[in-house]
């Protein structure tokens, strides 16, 4: 009797290695666990931290023993990461992960908010406030980037969008003016990026550093012939008008940050969502994905490969160039040189560690946010923990995840590579 | 201003044409050239309508370049495209579909990680909406499932491209062009990655779309399957059209034709004489750039004086497997022995210093550096040690006079020495790649797709340097996709899918079995001719090394 079997898959199936992914994070979690149970909970002052619930420090207040909190939050960290590293819940590993650094936060800030307070809406308005560059550049880079072109001159998209937002709303008396020149002053240097890359093949990360570079050098130069000598002039553009929502503002925490804003916070959130939802669900993203996976299947069906990523990053540019106009029109009220101080490397850091996903680079932009708010107040509170440490953050997190720790990042398989027919 | 509209948004939709007549085209001296070569040269074909018309060529013929101009991937320098009588002009593959004419390239053009429907509705996607363009899924999916359903070609819409099997990437392909209601579908190589089986799977495929009226233009180099499937077969050389021919001619005569000579599609060799166990390989796991176990469990052995042929379909672990006894690849479990010399762990010079000689399967890549010249090329494992220099100097009349040795011992066509590699032909490319491996004392010989993308000329030479190479008592592994290489060349053959052995069998084995084998269907073992236990051959060699061929034969 002849026996006919097909080889099934599953007979190659390696035995799982005990180093998953789950484990070494719940290594790592359980680490910083006792690092907050032990070391925080020992530094920590039996004192109370209040967390008040405004910008200052009157009104109501979650208050907490900061020695109690910060050892109780760290054992929760160290719990978070046991049950990864015992290998339970599986499938609420990200999950975990989230409460897990969570918790290590809370435990700091209990450590260093005992005996002090800390203005929650404060904190909040700050890292959204510190966050809208950022998403905003970022997003830039994924329009970029999932078309196959690498945008590493977010930074200079960024001051050309600041300085332009600077000059021409000073000249024209108008804000609005400025913020539309701020765009142009993006889709300048995304147009330069895109016909050297697109165009004429140049290696995309060079081109990118040079960008910066001259954006930086024509800037600083125009600054200093045309501005300084005459700010009023040229440098005192109008500010973007905060809006205040009726009603909503008044929701607790979440209101004034949100609904008693400028309306740059506002584009930026629909931006988000509407690049999301038209990479995801429009023929425009449907084209512009494979474009940045595999050009040449997109061109076999009759797309136009260099076409759509001209489109895409010049529309970067305007995004990014709506960045920059935060600095001048929003952030200070004038232009100065090298103001952007690498806000578009963050921008980038956030792009990768979202996993060049719209939602992910939006929460990766929050964090870092939140990071350099948090570095701010504790200087202002006379932490003994250098903010330096809480300013390497973006890039320490960025290696983290481009090193794989947090999921693998894939990037678009065709990102950098330039697209020659035949 | 609708028009204007159009023709300035980079998105705008590929037209579809309704028409039923069936399609009738016409190449009319087509011309291409690149540079100084004329890649075709003034080509006319005709294909009628409800044909399978073959285009048969050695690579680098000019096949490939002759229908991306008709798929509008290139434009012709001269001649005309014709179809039903109305001359066109394709600028893009836009133009070419909006004709009916549509392209499953060898290369599949499909995107990893999107689904089969998004793929197959890419650049003709149902959308909604208006200028949003918010896309229709659920039509992209019932369109597909309808398509597969008209013409007998299962996919399942929502699977990822990734995840597919190569035979069912191809299927998607075919569905891909059908759903943009072509009438004409150029198939460029199809059957170079398919099992046996897939490809007679796919031969009736053709077959059943030719019956509804559809003509097919077949690309291919493998005269057997020419002559099953084709209605009218032209046959390319260099550039130009040398004959038509009908698929009763034999393949001796369509191989002439291809080559311009007459060929033997036979290797000559005499029966082998295998000694001593040379490469032991023993329960070797391995895994693939991603991870995954790509060889699970592999035991081999080569001996003296054998070809021992791994069969199998690309992708079932045979580069990993030849990658790890290089020392190319960690080897996870194992052992890889050398004349009873562990080689695992050791770096790849060291393995090759040790008497093995390795024909990479990928040429341009890992075989040559082609900015090199030949003479250099030919050097590149030696250029440190004595007679072609030290750890200082290269010796350089060492070096052009070993290279004047080689062109000539192993017929390299080339102006001189001097020249780039890469602007030599394919097969005289391998031919630098195999003069320098067996220019060093060899106690194992690896070759990976020794013939891959080589003229039928070079592949006779080739296969004739392995057999010489074997009778001077070398142990020699050949792993190929090409079946009738296999078949051709080995003394034995080990069928490999998905990671392991599943079977040593004699090259007399039919056909279909070891087809079989390859899409991993085992039958019992009896329905496989092991190799012959008994062989003379066999009593010579140690007794230990007789019981072990005999249990691989039968496992």
């Amino acid at each position: 009797m002849s026996t006919t079997t097909v080889q099934e898959l599953t007979a190659v199936t390696a035995p799982e290695p005990f180093w998953t992914r789950q484990r070494r994070l719940g290594v790592a979690l359980t680490l910083l666990g006792v690092l907050a149970a032990a070391v925080f909970g020992a530094l920590a002052p039996g004192e109370t931290a209040r967390f008040t619930l405004s910008d200052n420090a009157e009104g109501a207040a979650i208050s907490i023993n900061g020695q109690l909190g910060a050892v109780l939050f760290g054992l929760l960290t160290l719990a978070a990461g046991g049950v990864l590293l015992a290998g339970l819940a599986k499938r609420w590993s990200t999950l975990l992960l989230g409460l897990g650094v969570l918790t290590f936060v809370l435990s700091f800030l209990c450590w260093q908010v005992a005996g002090q307070f800390m203005p929650l809406v404060d904190i909040l308005s700050g890292t959204v406030q510190l966050a809208l560059p950022l998403i905003l550049g970022a997003l830039a880079g994924v329009l970029g980037e999932r078309s196959g072109v690498v945008n590493v001159a977010i930074e200079g998209q960024f001051l050309m969008g600041a300085f332009a937002g600077a000059l021409v709303g000073t000249m024209a008396g108008s804000v609005w003016a400025g913020l539309i020149s701020a765009a142009v002053g993006g889709v300048i240097i995304a147009a330069i990026l895109a016909v050297l890359s697109i165009r004429y093949l140049v290696d995309q990360t060079v081109v990118g550093i040079v960008l910066n570079l001259f954006a930086l050098g024509i800037t600083g130069f125009l600054y200093e012939r045309l501005m300084q000598p005459d700010a009023e002039h040229y440098n005192a553009p109008p500010q973007m008008p905060t809006w205040k929502v009726p009603g909503l503002s008044d929701i607790p925490v979440l209101g004034p940050v949100l609904f008693n804003a400028t309306g740059l916070l506002w584009l930026a959130l629909a931006l988000v969502l509407i690049i999301h939802f038209g990479l995801n669900r429009t023929r425009w993203g449907l084209r512009t994905r494979a474009v940045g996976e595999h050009p040449t299947a997109a061109d076999t069906v009759g797309i136009r490969v260099r076409g759509l990523r001209y489109l895409n990053v010049l529309l970067g540019g305007i995004v990014a160039g709506l960045g920059g106009a935060y600095f001048t029109l929003v952030a200070t009220g004038s232009f100065t040189k090298n103001m952007t101080a690498g806000a578009g490397f963050i921008a980038l850091a956030a792009l990768i560690f979202g996993r060049y996903s719209p939602f992910g680079a939006f929460a990766a932009a929050l964090f870092f946010g939140f990071a350099q708010k948090l570095a701010f107040y504790l200087s202002a509170i006379n932490s003994p923990v250098p903010s330096q440490f809480l300013s390497m953050l973006p890039y320490l997190a960025t290696i983290v995840a481009v090193a794989g720790l947090v999921g693998r990042v894939r990037a678009p398989a065709a990102d950098g590579i330039p697209y020659v027919k035949g | 201003m609708a028009e204007r509209r159009l023709a300035l948004d980079p998105l705008h939709q590929v037209q579809h044409r309704s028409r039923e007549i069936p399609l009738k085209l016409e190449l009319r001296g087509i011309t291409k050239r690149f540079g100084d070569l004329v890649a075709n040269d003034h080509i006319d074909i005709t294909v009628e309508p409800g044909e399978v018309h073959a285009l048969l060529g050695e690579n680098g013929a000019g096949k490939s370049t002759l229908m991306n101009q008709l798929y509008g991937l290139l434009q012709p320098d001269e001649g005309q495209i014709v179809v039903n009588d109305e001359p066109k002009v394709f600028r893009s593959p836009r133009d070419a579909i909006a004709s009916g004419i549509g392209m499953v390239h060898q290369h599949f053009m499909l995107v990893p990680v999107f689904t089969v429907a998004e793929n197959i509705a890419l650049g003709a996607e149902n959308v909604r909406g208006g200028p949003l363009g918010w896309l229709d899924r659920r039509r992209a999916r019932r369109e597909v499932i309808e398509t597969s359903k008209r013409f007998g070609l299962p996919v399942d819409p929502d699977a990822l491209i990734e995840d597919l099997p190569v035979g069912a990437q191809q299927r998607v392909e075919i569905v891909k062009a059908l759903t943009r209601d072509v009438d004409l579908l150029i198939l460029d190589e199809p059957t170079a990655v398919l099992t046996p089986q897939e490809t007679d799977e796919l031969l009736a495929v053709m077959r059943s779309l030719t019956e509804m009226g559809k003509s097919i233009v077949f690309i291919t180099h493998k005269l057997k399957e020419v002559k099953k499937i084709a209605d009218r077969i032209t046959v390319i050389r260099r550039g130009q059209v040398v004959g038509t021919a009908s698929p009763d001619t034999s393949e001796d005569e369509l191989a002439a034709l291809m080559v311009g000579r007459a060929v033997s599609l036979e290797v000559d060799k005499t029966p082998a004489e295998p000694g001593r166990a040379v490469l032991q390989v023993k329960g070797l796991i391995v895994d693939d750039d991603r991870g995954i176990r790509a060889v699970d469990g592999v035991d081999l052995e080569v001996r003296a004086g054998e070809v021992l042929g791994i069969a199998g379909v690309q992708g079932n672990g045979q580069t990993e497997l030849v990658e790890a006894v290089m020392g190319l690849r960690e080897v996870r479990a194992g052992t890889v022995e050398l004349d009873s010399e562990n080689l695992a762990g050791l770096s790849t010079k060291r393995i090759l210093r040790s008497g093995v000689g390795y024909v990479p399967e990928d040429r341009s890549h890992d075989g040559v550096v082609k900015e090199f010249s030949v003479a250099e090329n030919l050097i590149l494992d030696m250029y440190d040690s004595t007679p072609f220099g030290n750890a200082i100097r290269l010796d350089t009349s060492r070096i052009a006079s070993n290279a004047k040795e080689r062109v000539a011992q192993f017929d390299i066509r080339c102006q001189s020495a001097d020249t780039a590699v890469g602007t030599l032909s394919g097969g005289n490319q391998q031919k630098v790649v195999i003069a320098r491996e067996m220019s060093r004392p060899l106690k194992l010989f690896i070759a990976s797709q020794p013939t891959r993308g080589v003229d039928v000329g070079s592949i006779e030479f080739i296969h004739g340097q392995i057999v010489h190479e074997r009778d001077q008592g070398t142990a020699v592994l050949v792993v190929s996709s090409e079946l009738d290489e296999v078949v051709n060349l080995a003394d034995r053959i080990a069928v490999m899918y998905r990671g392991r052995i599943l079977a040593i069998v004699s090259p007399d084995t039919p056909r279909e079995a070891i087809g079989l084998l390859m899409a991993g269907v085992t039958s019992e073992p009896a329905a496989v001719a092991p190799v012959e236990e008994d062989a003379p051959v066999e009593e010579a060699a140690a007794e230990e090394e007789a019981g072990g061929a005999g249990e691989e034969g039968t496992k």
